[in-house]
């Protein structure tokens, strides 16, 4: 990753497992600088519109392997990434991501690709200013997600590694290697951590008092004529 | 059989000890350098031989291939965005139909390789350890052969197939000049240059593409039959004189 920051942005990262709240918390992160007149752009993971199409045909017909699920991902990004994250950053903007290159590593790592491999492809990203971690136990985060008794999506439940027929079951195996990996990448990434089992009002409180004293955010105004 | 050979890096979809008994052959050069020809060519002899043979090439998988054709058209990728969507065509493509044939004892004729997409990258200025990265888990070919031919000889075959130079075969998205013909001749003079420095660091065998079909032909049946033992006819009389 780029540790070097040659633009005036601030970019902010949120990770964490599904079901740690961490959407609500940028998406809230966005309203507060929003209404405050602040240069803002939000990003979120697998949402190129290029990349989308060949992205949804192929986990539609499961005709993904660890590898290409792994390589689509990365087109993904990068196309988010050379046409609006670093662009905007050079504009001077600040960038909240949903989501960031540690999502790939964890969960292509679980999925057997190399880390070593991955980290190279992904080495043209640029580190974040801040990636808040909403750290939450396990059960608790398969609670908020299973409670309702969704419909799991092969990927997303990790069908596609044969661990169990369950989705239920698969997606709670699947989701516990996802955490041992985050855990391992909390101290060597930087996370910044937050206790996803306060609040939500609790959370985005510690979350935007960690922002204020990070960035300061008067330059970030935009300059409106009056 | 024998075991698969990778570049360095490993995929999680194939182990290391993969047995297979079939071979790839890779035939490498520009467009309009005869590499189509000739692996039709090679494979009528094949199976002439009783030999499975598969044809594999680029942007043909079924994941990604549609797409890639749309996003070149629109011309609207950034350059990690079409090395990667590439790379993701090409995985697929190894993983789901290279590897299954040459474990079913197929000989694959691979109409270009990782090497197109590394030189292709490369001359957009990608990092060089970042694209070599890239594609270290690629499976290491039984051959390569690489079609020379000279600048004037691709422009006048390029317009025998198609009456018009393509846009990205001139690498006009390089901006190298606003002329098409003289961007054409200067994009395959950078492909070129790419590939001379490969050819050492992955043993290609180079061919002079310039000569007859069935002369070149020829060679490569010999170059191939002595690797899977196959009677090779005498070379064709036309190239005596």
């Amino acid at each position: 990753m780029v540790g070097e920051r040659k633009y005036p942005g601030k970019l902010i990262a949120v990770e964490g497992l599904d079901g740690s709240g961490k959407s609500t918390q940028i998406y809230l992160v966005k309203r507060w600088l929003e209404l405050r007149r602040h240069k803002v752009f939000f990003t979120e993971w697998n949402s190129s519109v290029l990349v989308k199409k060949a992205t949804s045909k192929a986990k539609k017909r499961n005709l993904l392997t660890p590898t290409t699920f792994s390589l689509i991902h990365a087109t993904d990004f990068a196309d988010r990434y050379e046409r609006q994250i670093l662009p905007l950053l050079r504009a001077g903007f600040l960038v909240l991501a949903d989501r960031y290159v540690f999502t790939a590593y964890a969960r292509d790592s679980v999925r057997g690709v190399d880390p070593k491999w991955l980290a190279q492809i992904y080495s043209f990203a640029v580190r974040p200013d801040i990636t808040f971690y909403f750290n939450v136990p396990l059960n608790v985060s398969l609670n908020r997600i299973l409670e309702g008794r969704p419909e799991l999506k092969y990927h997303e439940a990790g069908l596609d590694m044969g661990w169990s027929a369950d989705p239920y079951e698969s997606f709670r195996i699947f989701q516990g290697k996802i955490a041992e990996q985050y855990s391992a990448m909390r101290k060597r990434h930087g996370f910044t951590e937050i206790d996803a089992t306060l609040d939500i009002h609790e959370q985005q409180k510690l979350v935007r008092s960690i922002i204020s004293d990070r960035i300061d955010l008067a330059k970030f105004r935009r300059k409106v004529k009056r | 059989m024998r075991g698969l050979k990778f570049f360095g890096g490993r995929l999680p979809e194939l182990p290391k000890r993969t047995q297979v008994s079939g071979r790839l052959f890779v035939l490498e050069g520009a467009d309009g350098s005869g590499r189509s020809t000739q692996i039709q060519l090679l494979g009528e002899w094949l199976e002439a031989n009783g030999h499975g043979v598969k044809f594999t090439g680029l942007r043909r998988s079924d994941l990604v291939g549609e797409e890639l054709e749309l996003a070149k058209m629109g011309n609207v990728l950034t350059r990690n965005t079409l090395s990667l969507f590439y790379s993701t065509d090409f995985f697929d493509q190894l993983i789901n139909e290279i590897v299954p044939a040459l474990k079913a004892g197929f000989i694959v004729l691979a109409d270009r390789y990782i090497y197109t997409l590394m030189a292709r990258d490369l001359v957009r200025g990608a990092d060089r350890e970042w694209v070599h990265n890239l594609y270290s888990p690629a499976v290491v070919p039984d051959a390569v052969f690489y079609f020379r031919i000279s600048g004037r000889q691709l422009v006048e075959r390029n317009f025998q197939k198609s009456n018009a130079l393509d846009y990205w075969e001139s690498g006009m998205d390089l901006g190298l000049s606003s002329d098409m013909f003289d961007s054409f001749i200067r994009y395959q003079r950078l492909l070129e240059k790419e590939f001379v420095r490969m050819q050492g660091e992955y043993q290609f065998e180079s061919l002079n593409a310039n000569r007859l079909i069935e002369t070149i032909q020829h060679d490569l049946r010999v170059k191939i039959g002595e690797l899977l033992k196959l009677p090779v006819e005498d070379a064709p009389e036309s190239e005596d004189g």
